[in-house]
C-alpha cells in the first residue's frame, strides 16, 4: 500500500468520527502521525488546512438555517483569532517531541472530559426515565 | 456568576481557544461550544457559531504553519479525499449508531492514543 493510499484510509477514518459531530480533527493528526508516519508539525498544518473547506460548507448551510449568530461571537472570533497566532508561532518553535506529549496529554483531558460528560447525562437522563416511569 | 467574571472568562476562554488551536492544530471547537454556550446559546446554535470561531482560527494558523514551512501539497489533498468522503459516510452513520456507545468509544480511543503520544 503507497503513503497516499494509507493517508487517505486514516483521513477517512477521521472524516467517519467528523461527520457524526465528533471532533474528528482531534483524532485525524493523531492517526496521520502513527498510522501513515507524518511528522506532528505537518499533520496538524493538513489537519488545519482540510478543516477550511469543511467548515465553508457547513458554516454556510448553518447559516443559511440561521444557526450561525454573528452578533454575539464577533469578540470571541477576533480573540480567538489573537490567540491562534500566539498558538501557532508556539508551535513552529517547539520540538516535534514536545508538541506531540503535550497533544498527548491534550487528548487525555479531553477523553476523560468527554467520557465523564458522557456517563453523567447517560445516568441523568436514566433516573428521568425512571421518576417519569414511576 | 457576576458579569464582569463572566466576561473576563469569556475573554480568557476565547484566547485559549485560539491558542490550543494554533499551537495543537485543532480541538478547538471542543472549546468553543462549551464557551458560546455560556454566552447564551443554546446548543444547536453553539455548534453552529463555533465554526465560525473556528474558521479564522484555521485559516490564520494553516498560513503560519504554511509559511514555516509545513505542508505538502500531496499530502493535503489526499487527506481532504478522505476527510470528505469519511465526513459523507459519518454524516449518513450519525442516526443509525447509539450516541452514548459512540461517544464512550470516542472518549476511550482519545485516552488510549494520548497515552501512546505521551510514552513513545
Amino acid at each position: 500500500m503507497t503513503a497516499q493510499q494509507v493517508i487517505i484510509i486514516v483521513s477517512f477514518c477521521g472524516g467517519i468520527i467528523g461527520g457524526m459531530g465528533m471532533g474528528g480533527g482531534t483524532l485525524l493528526i493523531p492517526l496521520l502521525t502513527l498510522a501513515a508516519g507524518l511528522n506532528q508539525h505537518l499533520a496538524q498544518a493538513v489537519n488545519l488546512i482540510a478543516f477550511i473547506p469543511m467548515s465553508v460548507v457547513a458554516l454556510c448551510i448553518h447559516k443559511k438555517n440561521g444557526y450561525v449568530m454573528f452578533g454575539k461571537s464577533l469578540h470571541i472570533v477576533l480573540l480567538a483569532a489573537l490567540g491562534a497566532v500566539g498558538g501557532s508561532f508556539l508551535a513552529k518553535y517547539s520540538g516535534g517531541y514536545v508538541l506531540r506529549a503535550c497533544y498527548g496529554a491534550f487528548l487525555i483531558a479531553l477523553g476523560v472530559y468527554q467520557l465523564g460528560k458522557t456517563v453523567y447525562t447517560a445516568i441523568k437522563s436514566k433516573n428521568k426515565r425512571v421518576a417519569t416511569q414511576n | 456568576m457576576n458579569g464582569k467574571a463572566k466576561t473576563m472568562l469569556v475573554c480568557g476562554g476565547s484566547v485559549a481557544v485560539g491558542l490550543v488551536s494554533g499551537f495543537f492544530g485543532g480541538g478547538g471547537g471542543m472549546l468553543a461550544v462549551p464557551l458560546l454556550t455560556m454566552c447564551g446559546l443554546d446548543a444547536k446554535r453553539a455548534h453552529a457559531t463555533a465554526l465560525l470561531v473556528i474558521l479564522p482560527i484555521c485559516i490564520i494558523s494553516a498560513a503560519i504553519y504554511i509559511a514555516a514551512g509545513f505542508f505538502d501539497g500531496q499530502t493535503v489533498l489526499c487527506a481532504c479525499i478522505g476527510v470528505v468522503l469519511g465526513g459523507i459516510v459519518g454524516a449518513a452513520l450519525l442516526n443509525k449508531l447509539n450516541p452514548t456507545v459512540i461517544s464512550i468509544i470516542f472518549a476511550l480511543m482519545m485516552i488510549a492514543i494520548g497515552i501512546k503520544l505521551v510514552i513513545v
